[in-house]
């Protein structure tokens, strides 16, 4: 076999793509004992689907039953509850309701109950009215019916992964950023080239979001699925909203959709959304005035209070969906290729679970992997929740630098020094927050691009003219 | 914390350090000023461009030379000053909660003033479409990147907005060798008065107005802005778009307690003493309108300050009086009176702002009897302002009225 003959330049798997699944793909893969490379196309990690969503560890209630979905977000879901601790990550044990706001949708609760009950999903039931609006005040009394689902879950979207990816790295994975995979040939082990030079490897795992279908045409495969990007526009309120919605408001959903979600982030806010908007567009997650006005009146259909709301941010993602609904996995032996595509609106919730999928997939090569490390060195996350202590809170912790969301210098500066550094400006906020709370910067974008100068690739401040 | 100050001043712009010496003036003993930066000064610590100072002190001073004097004048009358604290939470009973260094304390007064200042509103809250790259900041991220870091965001930008702090953003961009390639405003009018809204003009840059902004473009960072402007789509190369005035107050403290904001104001409301619903709390400065001038903001300070400290010797049983409006009215201020006793209160008249452009007659109504009137146009982001009448204070009713036509 070939695995490891050819030295210390021929890794074992290459991942191609670092969003939550190819992070969450690195992890396992390094805790199996492979050598891992991540090739990322953009400056940091979480450049694609993964950098905005709802942040819900689904329990997988509403999956199409019996869907290799539904099974791999059940697993990803089990190996979130039993690794968040270790690494510092927060899970904030909201449950949510899922409501009717008339009869039609009423009609359907029953089946969402059943199809729960067939997907091992066995606490939810049936609530009624009155005690969702005892437990929800804030719900308009327009609520004809709902079901809890005790399971489902709020989490922190950007530190798990970027846990996931750290201990990789810990394990001696290497990452290479501004790395756009461009070819692939197998000739017996992978020969690959990038932006940022060439790789070789013995086994690839595309998770490259948006860009499957792309990079599985690149590595020589005719691609089994085209991306058909669904944009996905959120409205996130101010922190004072948060005592209105209490846990995750869920619609009925419809064949096409989950539908408008309101629900608490782990940073203290409610967000409101997301649309589903068909687009050819892969890279542009635009905003539009009208979309985000009205995501801000549905919200107000569902709890009145947010109508005086003062908003926060406002933030669009795209979905990598395919033609169908299913993920879009695949495994190619004879190449030791696996490819892990479609993964459309579960994916931070399944991503722990494509990653045990991928390693067992990669097992069928033939090609053994060396030894599991004996020790697993301890990877802990910053803690950003709202709902656990943060560094401010911590004695010594110096000055805050960002105020709205109490980000301290100390937290940037060990960002800034970390494992696996941000790469843009975009990064360092989802690392520590900065930037990211009420005032969208007015106080502190100033020092922080003081604070960044030379460490992100596109510069807050620009140089000095002529220089 | 046991040993309770007499007075607690959040915030050290000129409306919070004008509040505190003048507390210390009138022989209270124990003022504490707390502020979250490391110096005192608020926003003016970042103005460089703008005459402060005149009426307060007697000369001219660039905006960080102001808050300087700021400073000087909060330690030689004595007040306590605390740099580096953040107050986190308010309690209904005057107590705060504080952060600094990462000990969190609580802290208590017999009075609390809010002077926490105001911000501009963000491009997510004005919901601008688009991508969210690198280059979209406010004037006061602007004005810190020059004046405090000697940075600069960018060279080409657009430039949103017709205030007054839009055409001196205009002057800051010229100065730190940045050209702006257009300023855009969504109104048909300029929200300024002129001469500063000939500016741009004057200097040969393009000024669109009655323009909606469509899109902004930009992978890592701003590429272009398409407006439409006269039915016309426009598209407009730029490196950053500066997203200037509509300001906000900065409010939160109250907004988070769950002590609430006035309707239209998004601020705490007062009464004319600046008292709060919340007897023990009073608020100055731009947190009760957003955005006045400095030297507004140091005279509001000092005339409140004055006030607590007549509170703490004479505390009067607050009966009060809630001012009534409607739009095109947007905010008034103060929002209530204290009725009962004549006694005249820290601020002499209303300040009103409307919501749009508008003509016709204000009127204020006592009992429903018209007492004053102005027949005129007025424009948003204006001060209007209404002298209080004799009587006020009796009055069971005050209600502004307006009147199209
Ligand atoms: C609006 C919305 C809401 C959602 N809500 C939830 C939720 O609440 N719960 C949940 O579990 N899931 C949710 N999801 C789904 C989840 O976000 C996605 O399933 C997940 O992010 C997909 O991750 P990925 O790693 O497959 O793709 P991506 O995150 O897109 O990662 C792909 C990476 O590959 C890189 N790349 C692309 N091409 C190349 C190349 N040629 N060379 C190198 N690198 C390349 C990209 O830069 C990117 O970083 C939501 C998604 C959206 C859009
Ligand atoms: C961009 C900009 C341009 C301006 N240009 C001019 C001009 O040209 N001419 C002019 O006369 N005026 C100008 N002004 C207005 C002038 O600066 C303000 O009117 C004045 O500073 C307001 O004073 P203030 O005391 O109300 O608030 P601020 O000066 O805003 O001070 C508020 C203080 O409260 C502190 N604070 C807030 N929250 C907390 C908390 N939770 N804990 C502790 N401390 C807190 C802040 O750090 C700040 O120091 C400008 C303002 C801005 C923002």
């Amino acid at each position: 076999m070939l695995g490891r003959t050819c030295a210390e330049d021929v890794f074992d798997v290459a991942v191609i793509g670092g969003g939550v699944v190819g992070c969450a793909v690195m992890r396992r893969f390094a805790l199996a004992g492979a050598k891992a490379v991540l090739i990322e196309a953009a400056p940091d990690i979480l450049a694609g689907a993964s950098k905005a969503n709802s942040a819900i560890l689904h329990t997988g209630f509403d999956a199409p039953p019996g869907s290799l979905e539904w099974q791999l977000m059940q697993a990803g879901y089990r190996e979130y509850l039993d690794i968040h601790a270790a690494y510092n990550l927060p899970l904030l044990q909201t449950g949510a309701l899922v409501c009717a706001w008339n009869e039609d949708e009423a009609a359907r609760l029953e089946g969402i109950v059943a199809q729960a009950r067939l997907n091992n999903v066995a606490d939810v039931r049936p609530l009624g009215a009155g005690v969702a609006r005892a437990l929800v005040p804030g719900l308009s009394p327009r609520l004809v019916d709902a079901v809890e689902v005790p399971g489902e879950y709020v989490i922190d979207p950007w530190s798990a992964p970027l846990a996931y990816l750290n201990q990789a790295v810990a394990l001696g994975a290497k990452l290479l950023f501004n790395a756009e995979l461009l070819a692939g040939q197998f000739d017996g082990t992978w020969q690959l080239q990038t932006k940022a030079g060439a790789v070789r490897a013995a086994a690839v795992v595309n998770t490259a979001g948006l860009y499957g279908d792309v990079v599985d045409a690149r590595l020589g495969f005719t691609p089994e699925f085209t991306i058909k990007p669904r944009k996905g526009q959120f409205v996130v309120f101010d922190k004072a909203t948060a005592r209105h919605v209490p846990c995750i408001i869920l619609p009925v959903p419809s064949e096409t959709t989950k539908g408008i979600v309101l629900c608490p982030t782990a940073f203290g806010n409610v967000l409101v959304g997301p649309t589903a908007e068909e687009q050819e567009d892969r890279t542009r997650a635009t905003v539009e005035a009208e979309t985000l006005t009205a995501l801000i009146r549905r919200a107000a259909e569902i709890v009145p209070a947010l109508a005086e709301m003062p908003v926060t941010a406002v933030y669009a993602g795209l979905r990598p969906a395919t033609e169908t609904k299913a993920y879009r996995v695949a495994s190619r032996p004879e190449q030791r290729a696996i490819t892990l595509g479609g993964v459309r609106s579960t994916g931070l919730t399944a991503a722990l679970g494509l990653a045990g999928h991928a390693l067992s997939l990669h097992a069928q090569f033939g090609t053994a992997l060396p030894a599991a490390p004996p020790v697993v060195p301890p990877v802990r996350l910053p803690n950003l929740a709202e709902s656990r202590p943060r560094d401010w809170q911590q004695q010594g912790c110096g000055e805050i630098v960002c105020h709205c969301e109490m980000v301290t210098r100390r937290e940037i500066e060990a960002a800034l020094a970390s494992a696996v550094p941000p790469g843009d400006f975009g990064g360092l906020k989802r690392r520590t927050r900065a930037g990211l709370g009420r005032c969208q910067g007015f106080y502190c974008n100033a020092r922080l691009a003081a604070m960044t100068q030379g460490r992100l690739r596109t510069p807050l401040a620009v140089p000095a003219e002529g220089g | 914390m046991g040993d309770a100050a007499d007075v607690i001043v959040v915030g050290s712009g000129p409306a919070g350090v004008a509040a505190a010496v003048e507390l210390r003036r009138n022989g209270v003993e124990r003022v504490v000023l707390l502020e979250r930066e490391a110096d005192l000064g608020g926003a003016t610590r970042h103005c460089s461009h703008s005459p402060f100072g005149m009426r307060e002190f007697g000369r001219v001073y660039s905006g960080p030379a102001y808050a300087r004097r700021l400073a000087a004048e909060a330690v030689r009358h004595g007040v306590t000053i605390r740099a580096g604290y953040s107050v986190v939470s308010l309690h209904e009973d005057a107590r705060l909660t504080v952060a600094c260094n990462g000990v969190v304390s609580e802290l208590e007064a017999k009075r609390i003033i809010v002077a926490t200042g105001a911000r501009e509103a963000s491009r997510a809250a004005r919901l601008l479409p688009g991508d969210r790259p690198v280059g979209v900041l406010s004037t006061g991220a602007l004005q810190s990147y020059v004046a405090l870091h000697g940075l600069m965001p960018f060279r080409r930008p657009v430039i949103l907005g017709s205030e007054l702090v839009t055409f001196s953003a205009v002057l800051t961009c010229l100065r730190h060798g940045a050209r702006p390639v257009a300023v855009v405003e969504t109104l048909p009018y300029a929200l300024a008065r002129a001469p500063a809204s000939w500016f741009p003009g004057l200097l040969g840059i393009p000024f669109f107005r009655g323009a909606e902004l469509l899109d902004i473009q930009g992978r890592a960072r701003v590429e272009n802005i398409r407006i439409s402007h006269g039915g016309n789509l426009r598209d407009i190369a730029c490196d950053g778009v500066l997203v200037t005035g509509r300001f906000l107050p900065e409010a939160s403290l109250f907004l988070n307690s769950g002590m609430g904001l006035a309707q239209g104001a998004q601020a705490p409301a007062i009464d004319q003493d600046g008292r709060c619903a919340n007897p023990l709390y009073f608020a100055c400065g731009n947190v009760l309108r957003a955005v006045e001038t400095g030297g507004w903001a140091f005279r509001e300070g000092r005339a409140i300050g004055a006030a607590v400290a007549r509170d703490l010797a004479h505390p009067v049983a607050v009966q009060r009086v809630a001012v009534e409006f409607a739009p095109p009215i947007k905010l008034v201020v103060p929002g209530y009176v204290r009725a009962g006793d004549a006694t005249t209160g820290a601020l002499g008249e209303f300040q009103l702002r409307f919501t749009a452009r508008v003509r016709g007659e204000l009127s204020l109504e006592l009992d429903g009897v018209p007492v004053w009137a102005r027949r005129r146009e007025f424009l948003p982001e204006r001060r209007v302002l209404v002298p209080m009448p004799a009587g006020l204070q009796a009055a069971q009713r005050i209600s502004f009225c307006f009147r199209e036509g």
